[in-house]
């Protein structure tokens, strides 16, 4: 299926992952797209690694992404960026955000943090827009909202209205969560890609 | 929507009026979502067998039921399983079962077909959302047209995956009269004997069933390649082989044999792409069609798209390399501000042997905490405490602990406590008593004191149950106050007599737990001694000079606090005032 478009979003247990998927599945869905999407739930909350899959086109099939065939990696941490950096397809974007949370070898202190991540993402054949999302999340009231500051930079990269995405998130949340999300979002839309628009 | 979601859509729109569970990844939110219908009683049962029994029950009384359970969990309910496979049905019954190929969160990757064999029951097998909505009705249908049991098997990949499906309303099944045939649900053997001849006339019916059904689908390709499959893997395989011709088996026992092979026949190369067992291949192979399976599909773990492309054909694409190796693994952790910290730092501190049990403590046999040495299936840990003291003496006993958390300790833990009371042993239990099911995402359990449905229950209480079952020590211990923790594990397991130590604290990610402000080091005292990284806290790191807390992260639980030399861990002042 040449259409589809495979996102996958890789984050830390805890860091709305799930919920990210699920608003860009509603979004292809609003559109009028066949969407599939995969999670692991259980050990998610627990400071894992999480790897969630979204693809949407004319007809999906599986709900997962094949090794080196996705379009956009949503990193909502870096080293997490880098663990799944080769899912993505030559010439794929990588978003990321350049949070550094420890996992336990490096708090343990029996492996140091890796070094440069971006810089490495950036030695690969791919779009590298990188910006500090848990800064703009907290600027937007909430530490909690990095993954709609990210869902932000994608809406910006896609080039869809900003009101549309909007109204997706209003659908998606408790009422009394939109106004900070909105805001995190629109901190995230607000972004330029590093890349020209036309590329 | 959610596979598990159009699940518990499909058994609404069939007409169910009781659905019962035990919480297990990746089958747990089948029953959340069911409790959103008010037309269905749905509850939390204490374990899987009591699940199925209940659900067998109002099928018998008139009501459509469903049961849901992981596939460990159908272990336990193995026995109502196999004894109800003759006597059969009155209103349909239908078990639901997910499998988790790949052990996301399961200690085995048994295959639940194997189990409709052993039970000669029908077993379906949806591939995405629109199949777990369609496939729970007609499972249904096939229950009461066939007087059996059903069991609708999903694995991690269709539980939790997305996809899109128009909702339908929810038919008109009325509750049927209350089924008093005599003797049909009596297993005394010698009414069993009759039902045997009538659960095997019924797989005949069944197998003939099977050659027509529009569960199972024949495409012919436009190659002369052809592929046996089901569930998620044919997703996979449509996506690696579009022009190849499918059989996809939405009934996967029994197998349409004349049909399989008539189809084979048709195609110079039979590939047999299922995901664990070879379960389709043996049985064709058996049936004389050459077929290729496991030869190119592995055994062991989830299917991808790109193994079943590995496998089938020789245009894999070669991996990507990255600049990045060896990076560091990213494990699951307790929580910082989790309440099973405590207790397990104090039995390292002794040095104890710990038969632990599943639940999120089971995460204490990673570093650093490596103080788990056993856990072997749900309530096991207790057992297996008593047998390493028949093994090793009164003194071993006395070096060694079984831990089990609140919902496992009542799901099957309670048995194990009243064998060794009967059987004189002298084993420590400790129950982790955070009255509620965390691991699966805050179930409610006989100890949380409400029901699925958030209606109040009574909150059983593990004091009064053990010592109601003559257990005379125990003893309650907040599980953040490590000195009297030592204290009281010292004095009880020198003990030549069976006690039981219940540490209990809401989990910190409940939304009742309380979360204090942040902690910080003191840059002054700390003397980078590293005592603080022993308890595994996700908050706490070291920058290669000092110790560091995050400041998002931690909640201000106090533990390392109570544990460094130093007293360098402080509390700080909230802003704005006000108690810290």
């Amino acid at each position: 299926m040449k259409d589809t478009t495979n996102i996958l979003i890789a984050a830390v247990g805890g860091q709305g992952a799930l919920l990210a998927s699920k608003i860009l599945g509603a979004f292809a869905t609003a559109r009028g797209d066949d969407v599939k999407m995969s999670e692991i739930h259980g050990m998610a909350q627990r400071g894992g690694s999480v790897v969630t899959h979204v693809r949407f086109g004319e007809k999906v099939f599986s709900p997962t992404i094949e090794q080196g065939s996705a379009d956009v990696l949503l990193a909502f941490e870096m080293l997490e960026a880098a663990r799944h950096a080769a899912m993505l397809k030559p010439g794929g974007t990588v978003i990321v955000n350049t949070q550094a949370i420890a996992p336990l070898p490096v708090l343990t202190n029996e492996m140091p943090y890796p070094a440069d991540i971006i810089g490495n993402l950036k030695k690969m054949n791919l779009r590298v827009w990188h910006t500090d999302a848990l800064d703009l999340a907290r600027r937007a009231g909430h530490v909690k909202t990095v993954n709609t500051v990210l869902i932000g930079m994608y809406a910006r990269m896609t080039g869809d209205p900003a009101e549309s995405w909007l109204k997706v998130l209003a659908e998606n949340l408790p009422p009394k969560l939109y106004k900070v999300n909105q805001a995190a979002f629109t901190a995230g839309y607000n972004l330029s890609p590093p890349w020209t628009e036309q590329e | 929507m959610l596979g598990n979601e159009a699940i518990a859509r499909g058994a609404w729109e069939a007409g169910v009026r009781v659905a019962t569970a035990y919480p297990g990844t990746p089958s747990t939110e089948v029953t959340e979502y069911i409790a959103q219908y008010k037309e269905i009683d749905a509850e939390w049962s204490v374990n899987e067998k009591v699940a199925l029994e209940v659900a067998i029950g109002a099928s018998v009384a008139g009501a459509r039921a469903v049961c849901t359970m992981k596939h460990v969990g159908l272990n336990v309910a193995m026995d109502p399983l196999l004894s109800i496979s003759y006597p059969g049905v009155n209103a349909g019954l239908v078990v639901v079962v997910a499998d988790d190929p790949g052990q996301h969160s399961s200690q085995n990757e048994q295959d639940t077909r194997y189990f409709g064999m052993a039970g000669k029951l029908p077993v379906l097998e949806p591939s995405d959302s629109r199949e777990c909505r369609d496939f729970m009705i007609r499972a249904f249908e096939i229950s009461e047209e066939f007087d059996t049991p059903v069991i609708v098997r999903t694995t991690t990949r269709v539980a939790h995956a997305y996809g899109l499906l128009e909702p339908g309303g929810r038919m008109d099944v009325p509750l049927r009269e209350y089924d008093s045939r005599f003797g049909k649900y009596m297993v005394a053997p010698a009414f069993s004997r009759r039902r045997r001849v009538v659960a095997e006339e019924r797989l005949g019916k069944l197998r003939e069933f099977a050659e027509t059904t529009d569960l199972n689908i024949y495409e012919n390709g436009s190659s002369d390649t052809c592929i046996i499959t089901g569930s998620i893997a044919y997703q996979y395989c449509r996506e690696v082989m579009p022009n190849a011709g499918f059989c996809k088996l939405g009934l996967s026992y029994p197998l349409p044999e004349r049909k399989l092979k008539d189809f084979c026949g048709q195609h110079k190369k039979v590939f047999v792409v299922e995901e664990l067992e070879p379960i389709f291949e043996q049985h064709l192979k058996a049936l004389g069609v050459p077929v290729i399976g496991k030869a190119k599909v592995p055994v062991i773990g989830e299917l991808s798209t790109e193994i079943v492309r590995k496998g089938l054909t020789d245009t894999a694409p070669e991996p990507v390399s990255t600049p990045f190796e060896n990076l560091p693994v990213r494990p699951p952790v307790l929580c910082p501000g989790c309440h099973h910290r405590g207790p397990f730092y104090v039995m390292k501190k002794l040095k104890l042997k710990v038969a632990g049990d599943i639940g999120c403590y089971t995460l204490t046999a990673s570093p650093p905490l490596s103080i788990m040495d056993t856990a072997i299936c749900m309530g096991a840990g207790i057992g297996m405490a008593f047998g390493m003291q028949k093994a090793r003496g009164k003194d071993f006993a006395g070096k060694s602990i079984a831990v089990i958390g609140d919902s496992t300790f009542w799901h099957s833990g309670m048995t194990g406590l009243v064998d060794i009371v009967y059987n004189r042993g002298i084993t420590t239990v400790v129950i982790l008593d955070n009255s509620i099911t965390a691991m699966t995402g805050h179930q409610e359990n006989p100890s949380s004191g409400r029901t699925l449905n958030g209606e109040s229950a009574p909150a059983l209480s593990f004091a009064d149950f053990a010592k109601s079952i003559g257990i005379k020590h125990v003893r309650e211990v907040d599980a953040f106050n490590l000195k009297e923790l030592e204290t009281v594990m010292r004095e009880e397991l020198a003990r030549e007599e069976p006690s039981v130590i219940i540490t209990k604290r809401t989990c910190i990610l409940h939304p009742c737990a309380v979360r204090h402000f942040p902690l910080k080091v003191n840059p002054d005292l700390c003397k980078s001694c590293m005592k603080c990284l022993s308890i595994g806290c996700p908050a706490i790191s070291f920058d290669g000079d000092k110790v560091k807390i995050d400041q998002v992260l931690c909640v201000g639980c106090e533990l390392c606090a109570g544990i460094c030399p130093f007293h360098a861990i402080e509390k700080q002042p909230r802003p704005g005032g006000g108690p810290a």
